[in-house]
């Protein structure tokens, strides 16, 4: 029987589709009383769509979720909470403007002669948080703690009114490593009260410290659940990333690079996005940059291009000092930059494939000297054939082409500027395979032409293909440099996977 | 060039009819409306005096197009206008000369435009709250160089720019005729436009492609300044004095709605200063209408509020959508319409 009486709560077969995709296909997921559950995957893998079904955020299109042996259906999230299921955010959403035992008591405050009794309240928010381990002027708003504490007010009063099982979804993210041990020491204590907590996270270290157990989810679909104790490092990330990509690819293992060296970044970085890092790039180069989500990789790429200015160490661009503080300095260097986030940070929606691919160029001559139409039109035109952008015309706006044309309308925003080194953030992502393949080809040819590229991506066998060298962050610093021989997908996850002595933080 | 010009007729035509209709309907309600006649040179009629009268909130809708094309709003011009028609007024009676007095209000509205620009673009704050620190501050600013009183002047060089008249159009139309022109042509022969657009589309994206984001920011909110200081001058040399209490009262909301009649999404982005000066006159000519056709002036505001909320619900998307099907014959008619031309 799957369906024991250990399990405090059961989600079987969930289903949830969105237009267009499969977010959650079948999914179980089982929890104990008295377990820690780690819930894990790659963005996008439907961990927070599985978590907002739970919590009646989203309506699920099928399966069922047993609480302590009885089927519920929770509508919204007060009415989760009232069944027994309480959710903690990274983000704590609870009034920063209002006192501690406020927040505590928020909507059932202890009440005298119809009006609120704060002296009561502020006394059981003293006791409650006295269990705890937090002696805090609870009379003081809440803005006025630390994220860690302000984490274990939420969770005491996620726990206070729910009290069977208890969501925590990244809470360790902005907290030190004396702040995640508090934290650890709370959960444990509650796991021994009996509680179920499912614990989302993208640190493996924490992962190992506090679960029992682990489920792993990728594309919507359920991995496998395993015992923390019996899964290593490796495998685990194996399940995580996934191998089918093996198949797919082609190895195209570049030939070693007879380029000079460029570009030389020592000891650059920015304290609290990436540890101080050394980095060489050769001419006719694709260095490739591993590592899980929130390892540092798009904070090393948003430090090359000076979307953040670095505050330690040097940049040369052929033995010259430069300055990178900007991006408009990185591309008067002769640097591209195609953003993770092609919404929010590539494209400008609203306006053509035209203005689109004109607009780095435009920039950089600076808004006195337009660039004439027939040039402008020149340009879109000459890059809509030769990267085989999917548009009627080129005053379609961008927004209406789909994530692979806009992706490579963005690729010829950079391309139009001739640049030297290109920074690609996940080139790949959410678009479809013809145009994952053309992509690809694309970065061998501007290699091929000598160009310098940077490209991150979460897809270990596309790096191996494509990558001279592979750079392996982990933890917010650059941890190994993989060439020649070393450089396969396998000594890639294990470099992702090892523990290196770091603490867990 | 002929699917360019093509494109620009296409943009401006609802706000064109728009402006057929009111038109019409009012010379239907009050005859003589489209008489023109000249007298001492100058062209004299209601039509005349709508596109005079309606001055100010032209040139302010000239600017406050392009801080909303930046995704932004400028809720200080009316105070702005305020502040400049006392500085000009004050200048002129303390005996400085006609040029000393203009340059210097233009510096004035310049430098508004300035701490408007620097709070949204340096520190980040809100437009709609950066703008109306300047919007409460403004006027107090514009008492105590009036010293609570109104300041009125006789320098005939400074009346002139209120109601004289040049090749027999008053000079409030001739300004913001040649002051729109100049503008439009500064933004369209230039890169300005487009790079207007783009940060107002997506920031991130535009700076991220190297637009020196900040600085076209700031420069927007100097145009609107700048607008703002023009209207000032021209509203006090109007009534030969400056009053700091009234001039320009209100005028930032006109100036909004002739951007949003003019059809410029709030949400920054296409931007047509074309369409937002006829937005203006739109506006006026609805003021004027329901003067001259003898409804108690209680009315005007109720009815011009009703015509307004007329127009945004056909802008509405939700409106679009659902009337979506209404339009299928008028979309089968518009490639005849534009082979025609």
């Amino acid at each position: 029987m799957q369906t024991n009486s250990d399990n405090i709560l059961s989600a079987v077969r969930i289903e949830k589709g969105f237009p267009g995709t499969k977010a959650l296909d079948k999914v179980d997921l089982h929890l104990r009383r008295g377990e820690v559950h780690a819930l894990l995957g790659e963005n996008g893998a439907g961990k927070s769509t599985l978590i907002k079904c739970l919590t009646g955020a989203y309506r699920r299109d099928g399966g069922s979720i047993l609480l302590d042996g009885a089927e519920v259906d929770p509508r919204d999230t007060f009415e989760a909470q009232r069944l027994g299921i309480g959710t903690v955010y990274q983000e704590v959403n609870l009034l920063p403007n209002l006192t501690v035992a406020e927040n505590l008591y928020l909507g059932r405050q202890p009440r005298r002669f119809g009006m609120v009794d704060t002296r009561s309240m502020n006394r059981k928010a003293r006791e409650l948080l006295a269990e705890y381990e937090l002696d805090i002027d609870v009379t003081r708003d809440l803005a006025s703690y630390s994220v860690a504490i302000q984490q274990v007010v939420a969770i005491a009063r996620a726990v206070d009114l729910s009290g069977k099982v208890l969501i925590l979804d990244e809470p360790t993210a902005s907290l030190d490593a004396h702040e995640v041990e508090m934290l650890f020491r709370i959960v444990r204590r509650l796991k021994k009260r009996g509680l179920g907590i499912i614990f989302i996270t993208h640190f493996l270290e924490q992962v190992y410290a506090i679960s029992d157990r682990i489920t792993v989810l990728r594309n919507g679909q359920l991995v496998g659940t395993r015992e923390a104790r019996e899964l290593d490092r490796r495998e685990l990330i194996a399940l995580m990333i996934g191998r089918e990509l093996a198949t797919e690819i082609q190895s195209v293992h570049p030939d070693a690079v007879e380029g000079e060296t460029r570009y030389t970044f020592r000891n650059y970085g920015r304290r609290g996005k990436i540890d101080p890092f050394d980095l060489d790039v050769r001419a006719g180069e694709v260095v490739g940059m591993a590592g899980l989500l929130g390892s540092g990789r798009t904070e090393t790429a948003e430090i090359l291009f000076g979307a953040h200015r670095a505050d330690s160490g040097t940049a040369k661009v052929d033995g010259r000092t430069v300055d990178l503080s900007s991006p408009r300095a990185a591309i008067r260097q002769k640097f591209g930059f195609c953003p993770e986030d092609r919404k929010t940070a590539g494209i400008v929606g609203d306006l053509s494939v035209r203005e689109n691919i004109v607009l780095a160029l435009q920039a950089r001559r600076g808004w006195t000297r337009p660039i004439p139409r027939v040039e402008q039109n020149r340009l879109a035109d000459l890059y809509i054939r030769a990267l085989d952008i999917r548009t009627a015309d080129r005053e379609k706006p961008i927004k209406l082409l789909s994530g692979g044309n806009q992706q490579k309308a963005i690729l010829a925003r950079w391309l139009a500027t001739e640049p030297d080194l290109l920074i690609l953030d996940e080139p790949t992502r959410g678009i479809d395979v013809g145009a994952h393949a053309e992509i690809i080809r694309l970065i061998e040819s501007l290699r091929e032409k000598g160009m310098s590229l940077i490209v991150i991506s979460s897809e270990i066998e596309e790096l191996v293909a494509y990558s001279t060298r592979v750079v392996v962050l982990r933890d917010h610093a650059h941890v190994a440099e993989l060439n020649g021989a070393q450089l396969t997908a396998h000594r890639i996850v294990e470099a992702i996977a090892a523990t290196n002595g770091r603490k867990a933080s | 060039m002929m699917p360019i010009m093509r494109n620009y007729a296409g943009r401006l035509l609802p706000q064109c009819i728009a402006l057929v209709i009111i038109v019409i309907a009012i010379s239907i309600v009050f005859p003589g409306f489209l008489n023109l006649q000249i007298q001492n040179g100058r062209l004299y009629g209601s039509l005349i005096d709508i596109l005079n009268r309606g001055a100010p909130v032209v040139l302010l809708a000239i600017g406050m197009t392009v801080v909303i094309a930046t995704k932004g709003i400028d809720l200080s011009v009316g105070a702005v206008m305020a502040i400049c028609g006392a500085v000009a007024a004050s200048l002129i009676t303390s005996g400085h000369s006609l040029a000393e007095t203009l340059l210097a209000t233009l510096a004035i509205g310049i430098l508004c435009g300035i701490w408007n620009g620097v709070l949204v673009a340096f520190l980040d704050i809100q437009p709609i709250i950066a703008t109306l620190v300047l919007m409460v501050a403004g006027r107090g600013i514009a008492q105590l160089i009036t010293e609570g009183t109104i300041l009125t002047f006789n320098e005939p060089g400074l009346i002139f720019i209120g109601s004289g008249s040049f090749i027999g159009l008053p000079m409030p139309i001739v300004i913001w005729l040649v002051f729109g022109l100049l503008v439009a042509v500064l933004v369209r022969r230039t890169a300005l436009g487009m790079l207007i657009e783009a940060i107002g589309i997506n920031r991130q994206a535009s700076t991220l492609s190297g637009v020196l984001t900040p600085v076209l920011l700031v420069a927007a909110y100097v145009l609107s300044g700048l607008c703002a200081a023009i209207a000032g001058i021209i509203a006090a040399a109007d009534i030969r004095g400056a009053d700091a209490n009234n001039a320009g009262l209100w005028l930032e909301l006109d100036a909004i709605l002739a951007v949003v009649v003019g059809g410029t999404s709030l949400l920054g982005g296409r931007f047509s200063i074309a369409a937002s000066v006829l937005g203006a006159i739109i506006i006026q000519a609805i003021n004027t209408g329901i003067l001259l056709s003898g409804f108690p002036p209680e009315f005007n505001l109720i009815i011009k509020a009703a015509i307004i909320i007329f127009i945004l619900v056909l802008q509405s998307p939700r409106f679009r959508t659902a009337f979506s099907f209404l339009s299928i014959p008028g979309a089968a008619g518009k490639p005849t319409e534009r082979e025609a031309k």
